[in-house]
């Protein structure tokens, strides 16, 4: 049987001729000390890949790219197709898995000093690699039709539109047509299905088959400088001297970290399900809080956050930014230590990236800059706050439940947090002040004077004014007393 | 050029049928190669127009192509000094489009004939506002867009006004212009002007 099997081999290996260059592949050797835990992340990001590949095949034999399709294409998926919700539930958690292990890929390799001479172009194309993974995630939200598809293709569009000159032909680019509508499904699916992932694949060759020439980044050394004259015969004396054979010394750990990814892809969408499809991708119904999928949730609050002013170039020079930054990164650190325990920006600039996506993200999770859209009919002003008030201010708590105040002021922890919480209100703003506040805005809040009578205004600021912890005064201008001359002045003249 | 040398003898060694390799065939081959590649060259270029044209047709079909007036009902379902919202049929429409060509838009008549024909989109990047009539106020679920009863900027990200449609009556129907999705970019795409600034 082993000789029957032998001879077939032979007859293949004959005409194929691929024995040879495979085992010289898999057995190249490695320095000793890559073979670790930190160095699993890119066997696994193009583990979670090939997931994604087959799982993506297994969802075209029923999605429908219809505009009118899609979305019950998806609810057939989820609920009529046999494991259709789990298939579904895979390749969502596989899309998620597959960003965060490539980030986290390249924040070692970024780390560990692996970009620099001589693998400039390994690095290049591995940001390339990571905007391909972004674009299948955004791709791929688009490709699930519902509502926050639907608007979300409305903010990429709005993005786009700001190029100057350009903007309105990337639009209508973008979309297929002048609204958003079955092209603009056709051509997504299109870029997620064929355009995309045949330039990643391409470009995962070459990324594989470069790590393979040029060798594993070696265990960096402190002290250890990388010369670019020097730089390639240390490597071979490393992997000469001290290196083991990538097989079967150090593809053990890529083995069980790749079954461990895939098993906790498959728990995952075992646990949490598929994600969506949300309401039906239809314009008029506008009851609708959409949201990106969790991956560009720190771009959702930071255009939340950001001045007007700079929100137009921060989305057009932004990116062009960091993506050259990223390219440049190589030429302008290309030698030098590789340890990051001599790289202190190096780690900062890390960190500080991590903590800022990191607070983005949570922000988006509660978005405190979004209006309660119902606070005010489902939230009355609680009793205790119109407790042993006077008719005139219990007409103001009136004003300010129609008055929707509550969509951005909490009061008693209850309402929006886009504008500042009221429960001591009176404490931080004379009656003048309130006043005024209220009927020219100013500071992120509207302008109400065309939208209150002079009485609906009086009677809102006179319960304003009782919002004060109880033993607090309320704010009062000095002035007034000086002027009014009912407070006697203290020290005499001032 | 000394590499297909080296090829054409190795290639002459092979078979003895192609005479021995002189100046004459090699440059007649060479020729032959690169009338290949013109030729090549040229149906690339030829095949390029079509399908270039294709690929920009959502750009370069004008603007009257896809904008029409569409009515969005009798001037007397929207009360005078009220804001209501409206649904019409996107003009241009592809069997394929299922709900997406189905559009809102709020509806303000202000008095008599004169109306205010707001984008359900934001200003800023485009979720369907919401009209609250109590505070007088559109608010937007996003980033917190909020604008006054006449489409003016009121506060949040917004650096301008919501979008509005031109508009007539005809025949006692309240008729908007549309067929374009309104962006910012393409500067108040449908009425070519900003809206009134706040008073």
């Amino acid at each position: 049987m082993r000789i029957m099997i032998g001879k077939i081999g032979q007859w293949f290996d004959r005409r194929l001729q691929l024995a040879a260059p495979i085992r010289e592949a898999v057995e190249h050797p490695v320095p000793r000390n890559t073979a670790s835990w930190w160095y699993v992340f890119g066997s696994a990001a193009l583990t979670v890949f090939l997931l994604q590949l087959v799982t993506g095949i297994l969802l075209a034999l029923i999605y429908v790219p219809s505009a009118s399709e899609a979305w019950s294409s998806l609810q057939s998926l989820n609920h009529d197709v046999t494991l259709g919700w789990f298939i579904r539930a895979m390749h969502g958690w596989g899309s998620n898995f597959m960003v965060a292990i490539v980030l986290i890929h390249m924040v070692q390799v970024f780390l560990f000093g692996a970009y620099k001479f001589p693998r400039e172009l390994t690095w290049i194309i591995g940001v390339f690699l990571l905007l391909m993974t972004l674009g299948m995630a955004f791709s791929g939200q688009v490709l699930r039709f519902d509502q926050d598809a639907y608007w979300g293709l409305g903010s990429g569009a709005s993005i786009a539109s700001r190029v100057p000159i350009l903007g309105p032909a990337i639009v209508k680019l973008m979309l297929g047509g002048p609204i958003i509508a079955g092209a603009t499904l056709s051509r997504f699916f299109a870029l997620h299905v064929f355009v995309i992932p045949g330039l990643l694949i391409a470009f995962v060759g070459l990324h594989v088959l470069m790590v393979l020439k040029l060798g594993i980044n070696e265990w960096p050394m402190p002290g250890r400088i990388v010369k670019r004259a020097t730089y390639e015969s240390e490597y071979h004396a490393l992997t000469k001297k001290d290196g083991a054979p990538f097989f079967p010394y150090a593809v053990w750990k890529d083995l069980f970290f790749a079954a461990f990814v895939i098993l906790a892809v498959a728990a995952c969408a075992l646990y949490f399900g598929p994600f969506g499809p949300t309401g039906q991708p239809d314009p008029t119904i506008i009851q609708t809080v959409p949201k990106p999928d969790y991956f560009f949730l720190w771009l959702y609050a930071l255009l939340s956050l950001l001045p007007p002013s700079l929100e137009t170039p921060a989305l057009l020079i932004g990116p062009v930014v960091v993506i050259l930054g990223l390219l440049l990164l190589p030429f302008l650190s290309g030698e030098g230590e590789k340890s990051w325990r001599r790289r202190p920006i190096a780690v900062l600039t890390v960190l500080l990236i991590a903590i800022m996506l990191g607070t983005f993200t949570h922000l988006a999770g509660f978005t405190p800059w979004s209006p309660h859209m119902n606070a005010w009919s489902g939230d009355p002003v609680p009793a205790r706050f119109i407790h042993g008030t006077t008719a005139l201010e219990r007409q103001g708590a009136l004003v300010f439940q129609v008055k929707q105040c509550r969509n951005c002021h909490s009061l008693g922890d209850v309402g929006g947090q886009r504008g500042p919480t009221l429960d001591s209100v009176a404490v931080r703003l004379t009656q003048d002040q309130l006043i005024r506040q209220v009927i020219q805005g100013g500071g992120n809040m509207p302008a109400y004077g065309k939208n209150l009578s002079p009485a609906e205004t009086t009677a809102l600021v006179a319960f304003l004014e009782t919002l004060h912890p109880a033993g607090q005064r309320p704010a009062r201008d000095a002035s007034r007393d000086v002027v009014a001359g009912d407070e006697k002045r203290p020290g005499g003249q001032q | 050029m000394s590499t297909s040398t080296s090829t054409s003898a190795k290639l002459a060694k092979k078979d003895n049928d192609v005479p021995p390799s002189n100046e004459n065939t090699l440059s007649r081959r060479g020729f032959f190669t690169k009338m290949g590649i013109l030729f090549n060259g040229l149906v690339a270029t030829a095949l390029a127009v079509p399908i270039v044209q294709f690929l920009l047709s959502s750009i370069t079909r004008g603007r009257n192509a896809y904008l029409a007036w569409v009515p969005l009902g009798p001037v007397s379902a929207f009360p005078e000094g009220e804001t209501r919202l409206a649904t019409f049929r996107n003009p241009y429409v592809m069997p394929t489009d299922g709900k997406t060509v189905d559009t809102a838009c709020w509806v303000r008549r202000v008095t008599g004939d004169q109306f205010q024909v707001f984008a359900i989109n934001c200003a800023h990047l485009g979720c369907p506002v919401r009209w609250f009539p109590q505070s007088g106020l559109f608010m937007c679920p996003c980033h917190g867009g909020a604008y006054y009863r006449d489409g003016s900027r009121a506060s949040g990200p917004p650096e301008r006004g919501l979008f509005e449609y031109p508009n007539k009556v005809e025949n006692g129907l309240i008729t908007i212009q549309a067929g374009e999705l309104p962006t910012p970019g393409a500067v108040a795409a449908l009425t070519g002007e900003k809206p009134p600034c706040v008073s």
